[in-house]
């Protein structure tokens, strides 16, 4: 840090976006670390099953896995596209 | 008992050979018998960090297909007795690593030395995965960054599922934060990930910070580990870490910027 820092104005501290970012991130993965690693071939196998009916978008279907103590949970989760008659 | 710490990172470039080198020599130091093995098969690079390049004979990688003795491969290092280098092989790749050979060199040297530093390799592959795997301790060396962070992140869930302690069901790894290439002037003005950030993203036991420093440089350049620079910063928070891991009690430093008022006037370092 030289004399000129004191003149410098002062910016947005980059470092707490850092932050930020990070524990989004990490949150993220850390849930994702122990599901199991059949989720994204089911979850691809069951939007073409889906598609033959119905024509959703790739990123209508999710799929979630849970664990707590005593049971897993899996959550499937398909949304429908407004204009089906 | 022999333990062995992995140093590891996930990422590249954050201080793992620097780091490795450093605590080897410092446990060697407090006359532990320790030996340091590189990892990074193809790429070697701790042997010129410790200044002992030209004196490879034979590797970690002919120890394993049972072309030399592990006594022929080990160098003892030119400044302390109490210290023995394993370097990897230059020619070979990764795929010369298996579990059955690194498994038996390291139970052959847990019956001779007491600390056994496990230099990692970058990434998530086949190096890295058996330096970690047989590990009872791991420093997770990160820079206080987003891409470090993450790794470390990363290589935190590895060794909590992957290794042979989380495989049998035994007490896991104990891990280890060493916060490297720390500037607390720059945390100061915002721009750098501060200790308690880190901490708070990756909730890790900090054993303790290396501030950004050209000791750690100009030691490489000469191939010396940069803990024998006791004048220097980074040699000092290296033989804090030492002594903290042998359990004795230090208080932190280089977190706060200690420069003073003409220091910061001319900008020196």
């Amino acid at each position: 840090m030289s004399l000129l820092d004191y003149f410098r104005i002062s910016k947005v501290a980059s470092a707490s976006l850092a932050k930020e970012r990070l524990q989004i991130l990490v949150a993220h993965e850390r849930s994702s670390r122990n599901q199991p690693s059949y989720l994204p071939q089911l979850q691809q196998e069951l939007l073409e099953v889906i598609r033959k009916y119905v024509n959703v978008d790739q990123d209508a279907i999710s799929v979630n896995f849970e664990q707590d103590e005593n049971q897993e949970t899996l959550e499937l989760n398909i949304v429908l596209p407004e204009t089906q008659r | 008992m022999a333990r062995i710490i992995v140093v590891t990172s996930g990422k590249g470039g954050v201080g793992k050979t620097t780091t490795s080198a450093a605590i080897a020599m410092g446990l060697a130091k407090k006359g532990h018998k320790t030996a340091v093995i590189d990892f990074d098969v193809g790429l070697r690079n701790l042997d010129l960090v410790m200044g002992c390049e030209r004196r490879v004979v034979y590797d970690f990688v002919n120890v394993i297909n049972g072309e030399a003795s592990l006594n022929q491969a080990l160098i003892r290092d030119k400044n302390c007795n109490q210290l023995y280098i394993l370097p990897a092989s230059q020619t070979r790749d990764k795929e010369a690593l298996n579990q059955e050979g690194v498994g038996k060199i390291l139970d052959d040297l847990k019956k001779d030395f007491k600390y056994i530093v496990c230099d990692s390799p970058a990434g998530i592959e086949k190096g890295a995965h058996l330096a970690m795997y047989f590990a009872d301790d791991a420093f997770v060396v990160t820079n206080p960054e987003v891409s470090s962070v993450r790794d470390s992140d990363r290589m935190l869930g590895i060794l909590a599922s992957k290794s042979r302690r989380a495989e049998r069901n035994e007490e896991p790894i104990k891990e280890y934060l060493l916060l490297s290439r720390y500037s607390p002037d720059r945390v100061k003005l915002g721009e750098m990930l501060s200790v308690d950030d880190v901490q708070d993203i990756l909730s890790l036991h900090l054993l303790g910070v290396i501030p950004e420093s050209k000791s750690v440089l100009n030691a490489s350049n000469s191939g010396t580990p940069v803990i024998l620079d006791e004048k220097s910063d980074a040699g000092q928070a290296y033989a804090d870490i030492v002594a903290r891991y042998l359990g004795e009690d230090k208080p932190h430093r280089f977190i706060e910027d200690k420069k003073g008022f003409f220091g910061k006037l001319f900008g020196g370092k």
